[in-house]
């Protein structure tokens, strides 16, 4: 399917975004203009202090540019009262950590819940579609353990079943592999791809993990505050073999 | 251009207002927060206890000896004068909670509030990415704050409750002590008791309401984007 056929989930128009440190300014982001679409698994790639953390806080409706527009679907995130950049963030938007974020003194279970709650949906149906979603990403067994009796990976795992509770149109996942091993990232980009495919869920990522350009429909390098390049995975394909020859 | 996946069509393109949980829920967390740590919650409770305890023994003590006085009984009347008590009737008018005892409950109420606050602050700063995540999960900044007034005020309330019985088990065994089965036995002295121990609890628990006001606020304003920094 072409690009141009697809609907555009989340719009940037020249975001800038400039920091003021003391009497110095630092330009973060000097005016990214991108269009995402619906259904597609993008990653952010770039060294770090590149702006593509900045970038993608905007992009996730987290962070305000101070220049420029953000549109997630078609609605101006500057425009949106704390109520409804709530709603945004509880319906529309997955969040997915380096660090995991499960709330530690839930269980797995409760975390799954909780976006549910937030979404007022009843605690019976919330109980059933967490369990649902737990035993979909693998882990149907471990309902009721805590974060700190789960591994990095299974934590992971957690927050994908959590970030997919209120079945939103985009993921975010911000360096989702950053504190994994090389297996057990894998099997998390594997994941993300397979909700991708299967829910139509759009998957943003931001990494500097090589892994995920195998499974990217699109890269975008950012370097300097800007976009450096696009890559369609076509395209990437004969680099990727190399770089994952010298691992 | 038209969607082709079913969780992107116009229909439910229109961004709403997030909705405002019911207290219960808020509540619910809340509990399991302090539950699990328990420790942690038992020592910000122990300024509270001892403040209480402090307060709720001199509220005792007084209305004991009030008691004692009131009965004017010969022989307990000889043993409050060898402690230096005054007695008589005319004694009954002044015999309340003295002026210095009044700024020594204050100093200990005070101590026990900035405790408070302190201990919360802390629990605050340690829980930032847990805020941040729960905001980006769809909290609403005055779900954050009931949050933590909820466990600051479960805090201030058991910490009262524990304060009232040590203090008045303190007095009340000290001056049995003194004064013997008389001091206690009156059901006069115990609704007296009563009302005091009322009065502590609530004391208490405006405490820790009050102390979670400044730290529950600091959680709330706090930006969902912190809860993506690493580095912590």
């Amino acid at each position: 399917m072409s690009q141009d056929s697809r609907a555009t989930v989340v719009r940037t128009e020249n975001v800038k975004k400039i920091y003021r440190m003391g009497k110095a300014t630092v330009e973060a982001l000097r005016g990214i203009s991108l269009e995402i679409y619906a259904g597609e698994y993008l990653s952010i790639m770039g060294p770090s202090g590149s702006g593509k953390s900045t970038f993608f806080n905007m992009v996730g409706g987290l962070d305000h540019p101070s220049e420029g527009r953000v549109f997630i679907d078609e609605v101006d995130v500057a425009q949106l009262d704390a109520y409804e950049l709530a709603w945004l963030r509880c319906r529309k938007i997955g969040y997915i950590f380096q660090t995991f974020n499960i709330i530690p003194v839930m269980t797995a279970l409760e975390n799954v819940m909780l976006p549910m709650t937030f979404a007022g949906l009843a605690s019976d149906d919330a109980r059933d579609k967490a369990a649902g979603l737990l035993d979909r990403v693998g882990l149907g067994t471990r309902l009721h353990h805590r974060p700190f009796e789960m591994s990095g990976g299974q934590q992971q795992r957690v927050a994908v079943a959590r970030a997919m509770a209120n079945d939103p149109a985009i993921i975010l996942a911000d360096e989702p592999t950053g504190n994994l091993d090389l297996k057990t990232g894998h099997e998390i980009i594997a994941l993300l791809r397979e909700m991708n495919q299967q829910n139509g869920v759009t998957i943003i990522s931001a990494t500097h993990d090589m892994k995920m350009l195998s499974v990217s429909d699109r890269v975008v390098w950012v370097r300097d505050g800007c976009v450096d390049r696009v890559e369609l995975r076509e395209d990437l394909n004969i680099k990727v073999g190399s770089i994952e020859g010298t691992e | 251009m038209t969607p082709v996946s079913g969780s992107v069509s116009s229909s439910d393109n229109a961004i709403q207002k997030q909705i405002v949980l019911p207290w219960s829920k808020a509540l619910e967390i809340a509990y399991r927060s302090i539950y699990v740590r328990l420790g942690r919650s038992i020592i910000t409770m122990s300024g509270v206890i001892l403040a209480i305890a402090f307060m709720m023994s001199i509220l005792a003590n007084g209305a004991i000896l009030r008691h004692l006085v009131a009965l004017n009984d010969p022989q307990i009347n000889y043993v409050l004068q060898q402690e230096g008590e005054r007695t008589g009737t005319e004694a009954l008018v002044d015999q309340g909670v003295k002026q210095e005892q009044v700024w020594l409950i204050s100093l200990s109420l005070l101590v026990a509030l900035i405790g408070i606050v302190n201990a919360m602050l802390m629990s605050v700063t340690e829980r930032f990415r847990e805020i941040g995540t729960m905001k980006c999960l769809g909290a609403l900044d005055s779900f954050i704050v009931r949050l933590f007034l909820i466990e600051s005020t479960f805090q201030g309330l058991i910490g009262a409750g524990l304060g009232v019985v040590l203090g008045l088990l303190t007095a009340a065994t000290w001056k049995t002590i003194q004064y013997g089965c008389p001091a206690m036995n009156s059901p006069a002295v115990w609704g007296q008791l009563l009302l005091d121990g009322l009065f502590a609890l609530a004391v208490g628990t405006i405490i820790g309401v009050a102390a979670s006001i400044y730290p529950a606020y600091t959680a709330a304003r706090m930006a969902p984007v912190d809860a993506m920094r690493a580095d912590e």
